[in-house]
């Protein structure tokens, strides 16, 4: 409740997050090679940063906030992380 | 004021701590949204390391520019959502009741947009077990196999599907934040729901930004 964020800046947010959906539309068009996956996920992690950060107030949040934030983050490296490294690995070994 | 007597749940000291518990709740729970989300995503890209080329093949076929607008369409609403919590936590009454309409408004936007695109694939014979065809789809990309193709389909309408049920919701949620608003049910000490339901907005619009490209984009046109 302390926290007035103005809405300047909720536009200015705006404004950056259409740039940065136009830039990864544009670039579909480019050949990138192998690059595509990387640099779209990249801008969108930028773009969710952005609406996490400004729009979801938690830059201003207190630390608790922060914590639950990165948690979930934390739990979704371990599904990621752990899946991916069993299904790529599992060619090392033959039966 | 009565709204203010009765706004306060009695298990709380003030409104400054009740309105702390909402938005930590909604956090948690959105923390655990991460988790639904995150096994589709897992098993994305287990499918997808195993069969990039029908993964691009299938991406190619959709069509980016619903994805596109529809992307602008939902950080417009993202937008005017963050307008409206603002405008209630300043207690313009107005502002917060034709923001929280104009978001549900886009989401329904959102929504009618992609029933169109949903349209568009079955006539295109996009869609598995209803209009998909094997001799269709190897006239237009021979090289790739056909039921790899339906599997990168099905994470496409299984993943969107999810999507769309989670607007769905924010879009009831919206409607509901409106008539209260607009019958001055809310103050600056008490806006809780509205705050709880831009988070849950803003979550469903972040989902969103990760599927534009790992289903719109992902190789080149």
């Amino acid at each position: 409740m302390s926290h007035m964020t103005q809405p300047d800046r909720y536009v200015l947010v705006f404004l950056a997050l259409l740039a940065l959906t136009a830039a990864t539309v544009g670039l579909t068009y480019v050949d990138l090679g192998a690059w595509h996956s990387i640099v779209g996920l990249t801008i969108a992690a930028a773009k969710a940063l952005l609406i996490v950060l400004f729009f979801m107030h938690l830059f201003r949040s207190k630390s608790v906030i922060w914590v639950i934030a990165l948690s979930g983050l934390f739990w979704l490296g371990i599904l990621l992380i752990l899946t991916l490294t069993d299904y790529a690995t599992r060619s090392w070994l033959t039966y | 004021m009565s709204a203010n007597h009765s706004s306060l749940a009695h298990h709380f000291a003030d409104h400054e701590q009740q309105h702390e518990v909402a938005v930590l709740g909604m956090w948690v729970f959105l923390a655990t949204e991460l988790m639904v989300f995150g096994a589709l995503f897992a098993g994305y890209a287990v499918y997808r390391a195993q069969y990039p080329a029908e993964f691009a093949a299938g991406s190619r076929a959709l069509n980016i520019w619903f994805g596109g607008i529809n992307t602008v369409v939902l950080l417009s609403s993202s937008l005017t959502m963050a307008l409206g919590v603002h405008g209630a936590q300043v207690g313009r009454r107005n502002v917060a009741v034709m923001c929280l309409a104009l978001t549900a408004l886009l989401g329904t936007a959102f929504l009618v947009i992609k029933g169109f695109e949903y349209h568009g694939d079955y006539v295109e014979h996009l869609v598995p077990g209803l209009s998909f065809s094997d001799q269709d789809w190897l006239g237009r990309e021979p090289h790739v196999h056909p039921e790899k193709v339906k599997l990168f389909l099905f994470f496409y309408y299984t993943m969107t599907g999810l999507h769309g049920v989670h607007l769905l919701i924010g879009i009831v949620f919206m409607t509901v934040l409106t008539i209260l608003a607009w019958r001055g049910r809310f103050t600056p000490q008490y806006y809780g729901p509205i705050e709880v339901g831009g988070l849950y907005w803003h979550f469903v619009d972040v989902v969103w930004l990760f599927l534009l490209p790992l289903l719109y984009l992902i190789g080149p046109r």
